[in-house]
């Protein structure tokens, strides 16, 4: 029975409008996308949506939600996103954050115990890797940056076009403006998170691409080192959009972890 | 009319293949092929050639600030701008510019430029930039506050400068709990402020709304025609009618015996293939957050190839085709003006008595010029161009903002009339 995961609306919180997309039914799972945004459907969206009440947030500065002016770290986006959820009247949701949106769902998680039934990070951004690098998107063009996080770049192509719409590049320069304004040094990483999760209980999945060339398999490593209940899975064949090259093998992950929380 | 000398300072024995094969001469292109021994020399000719140009005639001397490249080996402004005040005695320093965004520390910039101030007796104008968008990425200055960081060291500075401490400053991007510096400017009410530029129209009303001087550089008479319309603009909402003493403009200027001489020296002036900075990635350049919002389209159309950008050269043969284009297109723009001494006398009056600066700066030397030959354009300007400018300015009323004394901003101006003119 596929669900269809639409626009639902905007969330006043913090002063700004937040938008969203739902659909689907049975417990609920929140959606963080990552720094490019998202595109308004993926597959992915769908498949979670057969097992749940699917919320994909755009966060502050992304798709349709306002920038948060005055926002300086990922922190201050996590407390937004927090009071979103809680506009929403969702209680324990699951919690699922893409990439940078890792980050971000990781940083939420830290701000109290037991708040999340469950959490899955995918190629999540936010530790300092000691070995390799983050790929620094803003020495990248957006259209260099975009396709470095898939394995396989025809399937880029299948999503976005290639060449991509003059839109697509707008929306990604705004979104990397918004990324900027809280990333841009140190970059990608909160030297006090590692330390902070050590006391967070949710159970946890992090989810690598196997062929990630923007987040080094050490920040997953470390990841899965300083959650006291977490493991970590890698997906063959797939970079850093795990959602856009391997839509089936990560929500059958996401099934087994959410839905089992 | 002041008249100003200018060199970007060359590094001018890197090697030119490394660069291609790299792609870019800016920002990433390695520091490995930085060569100490000839930095040392050439700074030490500059120097030279900065008291010579004093010794000529020259009013005031132009510095400025570029990192990781080539084009410049000015990497600290106020470092030149205190040797200058020691190593000269009677001309203007005149930073253009301090990229105020790029350090986290606008006390200390308050300072060295109050201590300039000073020791050259008060011949210090502290000209600021925003900085290129490579230059946030070579100081790691988050592009997207770069506008935001301006104004407030700005601000900061000023009221260092001009408000006796301590007081503290608690802002958006800087933070003192006791501004009180033992160092303040000599020249009152502060020394005056210009702001060079290439015609953002954020920028040019921003300094006419304070009533700095608008200095633009290597403009075309039709850009300073535009830069003095939206200048003028704000300055009439303000309240006052901006003249010369407001406006500045920045050409290449090679003078020698002969023309051939000329010419041939003058081709340097484009020896970066023709660009103004040096090969940028066009991500660099105009990193998200840098430009206005309403500037995105064409940022995202360069930077992501949808339209030609610059770092498409990759050899020699197409890097020194572009840079001929590029010098006969500046010198057709005269841009680039080069020639015997009447030849030049004659070009720059055609511009200038159309772009009516007040602050004229020449720059006369680039690229591998060799010493012997800058130093005699020198000559030549001070002995021939200068004094025939000299004549033209007064009889035009060309003024510069000293000649005019002209009030240094608009918060100490006595003679606004916003109402009047609005």
């Amino acid at each position: 029975m596929a669900a269809e995961v639409v626009r639902s609306g905007t969330l006043p919180v913090a002063g700004l409008g937040l938008a969203y997309r739902r659909g689907g039914s049975g417990p609920p799972l929140v959606l963080l996308h990552n720094d490019i945004g998202t595109p308004d459907a993926l597959p992915f969206y769908d498949l979670l949506a057969r097992r749940h009440d699917l919320i994909v947030l755009d966060l502050p500065g992304f798709g349709g939600s306002q920038r948060a002016d005055w926002a300086r770290n990922v922190r201050d986006l996590a407390a937004v996103v927090g009071l979103a959820i809680d506009a929403l009247g969702l209680a324990r949701p699951g919690l699922v954050g893409l990439g940078f949106g890792g980050w971000l769902a990781a940083e939420l998680a830290s701000f109290g115990a037991g708040r999340f039934a469950s959490l899955t990070l995918v190629g999540p951004m936010g530790i300092k890797p000691e070995q390799g690098e983050i790929a620094d998107q803003f020495l990248l063009s957006h259209e260099a940056y975009v396709k470095l996080g898939f394995q396989d770049e025809t399937r880029y192509a299948a999503v976005f076009g290639d060449p991509a719409p003059i839109e697509q590049l707008l929306r990604w320069d705004t979104h990397r403006e918004a990324t900027m304004r809280v990333a841009w040094k140190p970059y990608m990483f909160n030297r006090a998170l590692p330390a902070l999760l050590a006391s967070v209980p949710t159970p946890t999945l992090v989810v690598r691409g196997e062929a990630d060339r923007i987040v080094p398999a050490d920040c997953a490593r470390r990841y899965a080192a300083a959650l006291p209940a977490a493991r970590l899975e890698v997906v063959a064949a797939a970079g850093h959009r795990v959602e856009m090259e391997a839509p089936d093998r990560l929500a059958a992950l996401v099934a087994g972890h959410a839905g089992a929380a | 009319m002041l008249m100003t000398y200018f060199t970007e300072q060359p590094m001018s024995t890197y090697p030119e293949d490394k660069g291609l094969e790299h792609r870019y001469t800016v920002l990433t292109f390695s520091n490995r092929h930085f060569d100490p021994v000839s930095g040392s020399r050439l700074y030490n000719e500059y120097l030279s050639q900065y008291r010579l140009a004093e010794a000529v005639g020259f009013d005031a001397i132009m510095l400025n600030e570029h990192h990781n490249a080539p084009f410049c080996m000015q990497s600290r402004i106020t470092v030149w701008a205190a040797a200058l005040a020691a190593a000269t005695t009677r001309v203007k320093i005149v930073t253009l510019g301090i990229p105020l965004p790029l350090y986290d520390a606008p006390l200390a910039i308050a300072e060295e430029f109050a201590m300039i101030d000073m020791l050259s007796r008060g011949r210090l104008v502290p000209g600021i930039v925003r900085g290129g968008g490579t230059e946030q990425f070579a100081h790691n200055a988050n592009p997207a506050y770069n506008r935001e960081r301006l104004e407030e060291a700005h601000e900061l500075i000023l009221k260092t400068w001009t408000t006796p401490g301590p007081f503290r400053w608690e802002g958006d991007h800087f933070h003192y709990r006791v501004v009180n510096p033992w160092a303040v400017p000599l020249q009152k009410p502060h020394p005056r402020i210009f702001v060079p530029g290439i015609s953002s129209h954020e920028t040019i009303t921003w300094a006419a709304e304070r009533r700095y001087p608008y200095v633009g550089l290597l403009t075309t008479a039709k850009v300073q025609a535009r830069i003095a319309e939206i200048y003028g603009q704000a300055a009439r909402r303000v309240g006052y009618v901006p003249g010369p003493e407001n406006f500045g403009q920045l050409l290449r200027v090679h003078v020698q015996d002969s023309a051939g001489d000329a010419e041939r020296l003058a081709r340097e002036f484009t020896w970066m293939q023709g660009e103004f900075s040096g090969l940028a990635h066009p991500v660099w350049s105009q990193p998200s957050g840098y430009l206005a919002p309403e500037r995105r389209k064409a940022v995202v159309e360069v930077v992501n190839s949808r339209v030609a950008a610059p770092g498409a050269i990759t050899s020699l043969e197409r890097g020194k085709a572009t840079a001929d284009e590029a010098f006969r297109a500046q010198v057709e723009g005269l841009q680039i003006i080069h020639g015997t001494p009447s030849q030049v006398i004659d070009k720059l009056k055609q511009v200038l008595s159309v772009t009516r600066p007040g602050v004229f700066c020449a720059w006369c030397a680039d690229g591998k010029m060799p010493y012997e030959p800058v130093n005699r354009c020198i000559e030549l300007m001070g002995r021939e161009v200068l004094p025939a400018l000299r004549e033209f300015a007064a009889k035009e009323g060309i003024r510069s903002p000293f000649e005019a004394n002209a009030p240094v901003s608009t918060a100490y101006s006595t003679d606004l009339k916003p109402s009047a003119l609005a």
